[in-house]
């Protein structure tokens, strides 16, 4: 029964409220339930159905309801339920709508106006396809262009003045056939790894890290979107650096302190073993609470960013989220260093209803 | 895209045999006893095919609209979360089509073909039901594809909006029309006396004034004139009485443009098929009931199926505590009618009798033979008699008696003002009664008339709410005059009450704003002077 054209009015009711979930995206963005979601797997998102308004008597209190059943007046007689009394209010029926990963990542990037990235460079250009890309007067009769042929012999025919419009008998001989033409092309294909690094010292609590990874999620979301060949590595140090994997990061808890350079420096590390800067487009993301242990340190970052990061990222990132421990002074150190560098993103993040803004701060160079 | 209904209903949707047999069997039973159904074809559905179709109101073809994109979301969430699951669904038409879900048992399919016979018998034989339209699986497609042509000329985003602001508007119409034959005057009338209060107001191009002679000539000033003249003559005194059918004067007399008439038109055709359905859904229900119920339980019913039956049934005449449910209400009455009419339990000396004793043992004997050569007692003749005549209103005004209510356990609710709760408040008959049908009267539509088509001599649009004891919805009022305004392209206003007040409420398309008509004249009064002293 493909005949019934629901899918159709389902797309439409879908974008009606696609429209309103960009509008109110803000409260969904601190979800805890999107985080460790990829791609084409679903989120539910529930939303107000539509109602259409029409005139109906109000609600009234006083006129009381009605039932039936057993019991004295003055006992509980159990709420009155829906139809029955009088007057609906305006829709306030939740719906779940299911939404992928993918189509929020491509909202998120309407609501906040993100630019689209350009990938830097024509890098990792393997990928090779044929494409038919024209006509030739050879090739195997399976290609055989018919329509081509056809118009060839009539153009002879005519040219030979031997066309006659009453009786049109237009028969192709060797030299009209023409073929179909293909071409190995190779296609660009733009390949991105993120190395996102967090801080899971003792000074940052769970309020720290949940903001922390709804961001990884959002800005993982727009990034891969962007990106055929996408891959995300996980760091996360405290006074030492180690990769883990995307679950771990998400769900790990820490203590210790805190040594940043620790991890730039294995970031440095992996980015020269695995990720020639020919062919990647290259961004690394630093959460922190910012509450480095030593101002030595603080230079050693400084250093590294400059002479190790930089050169071969498309931008570097760092977003600080407030902590009610610690001095957040690794902001400042950033920002007098690097605050006019085009490749440098900085960005605050109070609590979790910034995130929008900063996710926006932090992809918002169109890098 | 879509193909015609009967592509839908094809041949490859047979029944399987056992339920084949079974649709004649149950059939001819029901023709036996009385019933007198169209032809009515039984369609196999999955579970989302049957959701679709109820998302479509139970016809295949609709026109685009997202709400029934919503409807089937809200459905299908709802039927895998295993909320509810739809028994029966059957569409007034004839022949009728009603559809079944191919995973039920099949004692439920039973029950569902004996039920759906009760309707469609129902559809046919109940007056409210007559003037509608029961080739409507054909009209619907035709609106169908109008709708379509329409976005294909206009787009589709712009239909779908206009769509929407009828639709806002499509319970204000009239449930009686079809019924009776009201004088409503036609878009072009001639009138006997034309307005004659003073000049009427030339609408000029605001300008500077060195320019005015040029952007206003003369002639320009004379076809305005003429134009508001016009305007004024064709809509004054129009509408020539109260207009109940708010979206019929719309479609002949707002300033449209032929699509919008047209979908006006249809939405309109739409409410005024589906308006019989809400008048008597105690009614159409408690009667598929009181058949279905019969007819399983003393002839259909296999040994091995009662137990299902029972779970099944139950489940549909359910009583939640506190609440009413319009099969149980529906089919408990009809029993009732039925007894009291096969026991003499009417007329005068029933009236007069006041012996408790003498009343429980009341019975006349109508019940053993029939009156006639019909082979019906007098109470089937009577319930068929009542299945013809009534709506749901008369239906329980006429024979809701206080023996049934007693019987049935009726009480009135209201809210604890202490604990806000809702607790029983009152079992005496007259105040059930008096409650039960203005519960009834307030789920439909407050009434609304159009008054004046020409108010204040502006072309404006006054409608008046026939204000009886319940407040109208102000949140949504203001929405649905808002939707009129459009319509109506000059602003409107709705007479009403709240709290007891008169007031107007006034929606120029922008913004409503409310005030009393008392004030309204005082003020207009005064502007006019203000206008005097100052000119």
């Amino acid at each position: 029964m493909a005949m019934l054209n629901i899918d159709h009015d389902s797309q439409r009711f879908r974008d009606i409220v696609k429209g309103r979930v960009r509008r109110e995206l803000r409260r969904f963005m601190s979800s805890k339930e999107l985080i460790g979601k990829q791609g084409d797997q679903l989120v539910s998102i529930p939303v107000q159905e539509i109602g259409i308004p029409k005139l109906r008597y109000g609600k009234n209190e006083k006129q009381g309801g009605i039932g039936q059943g057993d019991g004295e007046p003055g006992e509980a007689s159990g709420e009155p339920g829906e139809g029955q009394q009088a007057g609906d209010q305006p829709a306030d029926h939740l719906l779940e709508v299911e939404f992928t990963v993918d189509e929020l990542a491509e909202l998120i990037g309407e609501e906040l106006e993100l630019p689209r990235i350009e990938p830097r460079g024509q890098r990792e250009s393997n990928a090779k396809r044929a494409r038919y890309k024209g006509i030739s007067l050879k090739g195997p009769e399976s290609l055989r262009h018919g329509r081509r042929t056809f118009r060839q012999a009539l153009m002879r025919n005519i040219s030979a003045g031997g066309y006659n419009p009453k009786n049109p008998r237009i028969i192709p001989i060797r030299e009209d056939r023409r073929y179909r033409h293909f071409e190995m092309e190779e296609e660009p294909r733009s390949a991105c790894v993120v190395l996102y690094m967090m801080d899971v010292s003792g000074s940052m609590g769970q309020a720290q890290k949940d903001i922390v990874r709804s961001q990884v999620f959002w800005i993982d979301a727009w990034l891969r979107h962007h990106y055929e060949g996408f891959e995300a590595r996980f760091l996360i140090h405290d006074a030492a650096a180690r990769e883990v994997d995307r679950d771990t990061f998400f769900r790990t808890r820490e203590s210790g302190g805190t040594l940043i350079s620790t991890a730039y420096e294995l970031c440095q590390t992996i980015i020269e073993r695995d990720y020639p800067v020919s062919e990647w487009n290259i961004y690394p993301f630093h959460f922190s609470d910012g509450d480095n242990a030593t101002t030595k340190d603080n230079e050693r970052c400084v250093q590294i960013v400059r002479d190790g990061l930089l050169p071969v990222s498309n931008q570097f990132s760092y977003a600080q989220v407030d902590s009610p421990y610690g001095s957040g002074r690794f902001l400042k150190v950033l920002q007098e260093h690097f605050g006019d560098e085009a490749g440098v993103a900085i960005s605050r993040v109070t609590d979790k209803d910034g995130i929008m803004d900063s996710i926006k701060e932090l992809l918002g160079k169109g890098r | 895209m879509s193909l015609p209904p009967e592509r839908f209903v094809g041949e490859s949707r047979n029944l399987p045999p056992e339920l084949e047999a079974a649709r004649q069997e149950i059939t001819q039973l029901a023709r036996g006893r009385g019933l007198d159904f169209f032809d009515t074809v039984f369609v196999m559905c999955t579970w989302e095919e049957i959701n679709m179709l109820a998302a479509y109101e139970g016809f295949p073809v609709r026109y685009p609209h997202w709400r029934w994109g919503m409807e089937y979301l809200r459905m299908q969430k709802s039927y895998e979360y295993g909320l509810h699951k739809i028994y029966e669904m059957v569409i007034n038409t004839n022949p009728s089509y009603a559809y079944l879900l191919d995973n039920n048992l099949v004692v439920d399919q039973k029950l569902v073909m004996a039920h759906v016979l009760g309707h469609v018998d129902f559809f046919k034989n109940n007056v409210w039901f007559s003037p509608t339209n029961r080739k409507m699986l054909d009209e619907m497609a035709n609106h169908a594809a109008r709708i379509r042509r329409h976005m294909d000329r206009h787009g589709e985003t712009v239909v779908e909006q206009f769509i929407d602001v009828c639709l806002s508007l499509d319970n204000l119409i009239d449930p009686y029309a079809a019924h009776i034959k009201r004088h409503r005057a036609g878009a072009q009338r001639t009138l006997l006396e034309t307005p004659s209060e003073g000049e009427v107001e030339t609408p000029r191009i605001q300008t500077r004034d060195y320019m005015d002679r040029h952007i206003n000539p003369p002639a320009f000033l004379e076809s305005q004139r003429l134009r508001r003249e016009a305007d004024n003559a064709r809509m004054q005194g129009v509408p020539e009485r109260p207009e109940r059918d708010v979206l019929g004067f719309l479609t002949d007399h707002a300033q449209l443009s032929h699509w919008q008439r047209d979908v006006l038109a249809i939405i309109r055709d739409e409410a005024v098929y589906f308006a019989p359905q809400g008048q008597t859904k105690i009614m159409n229900e408690g009667w598929a009931t009181f058949w279905h119920t019969q007819m399983m339980t003393q002839e259909i019913l296999g040994d091995h199926e009662v137990v299902d039956y029972c779970d099944h049934h139950s489940g549909t005449v359910l009583q939640q505590p506190g609440q009413l449910n319009p099969y149980k209400m529906g089919v408990e009455l009809f029993r009732h009618i039925e007894m009291r009419w096969n026991k003499g339990r009417f007329g005068q000396d029933w009236l007069d009798c006041t012996s408790e004793e003498e009343r429980r043992r009341w019975d006349q004997g109508a019940g053993a033979t029939s009156p006639d050569k019909t082979g019906k007692t007098a109470g089937a003749q009577k319930v068929f008699a009542v299945r013809e005549t009534h709506n749901d209103v008369t239906f329980l005004d006429t024979f809701l008696t206080a023996d049934f209510c007693r019987a049935q356990g009726f009480f009135t609710t209201k809210k604890d003002p202490r604990t806000g709760r809702w607790i029983i408040d009152s079992r005496e008959f007259a105040l059930v009664k008096s409650q039960l049908l203005s519960h009834l009267a307030s789920r439909g539509t407050p009434r609304v008339y159009v008054v004046d088509g020409n108010h204040a001599g502006r072309m404006e649009l006054r409608l008046q709410h026939r204000h009886d004891g319940l407040d109208i919805q102000l949140q949504w009022a203001e929405q649905v005059l808002g939707n009129l305004a459009k319509v109506w392209s000059r602003p409107v206003h709705l007479e009403t009450q709240v709290d007891g007040a008169a007031v107007l409420l006034s929606h120029d398309g922008a913004a409503m704003t409310r005030s009393s008509p008392g004030a309204d004249a005082e003020n207009a009064v005064a502007e006019a002077g203000a206008a005097r002293g100052t000119a």
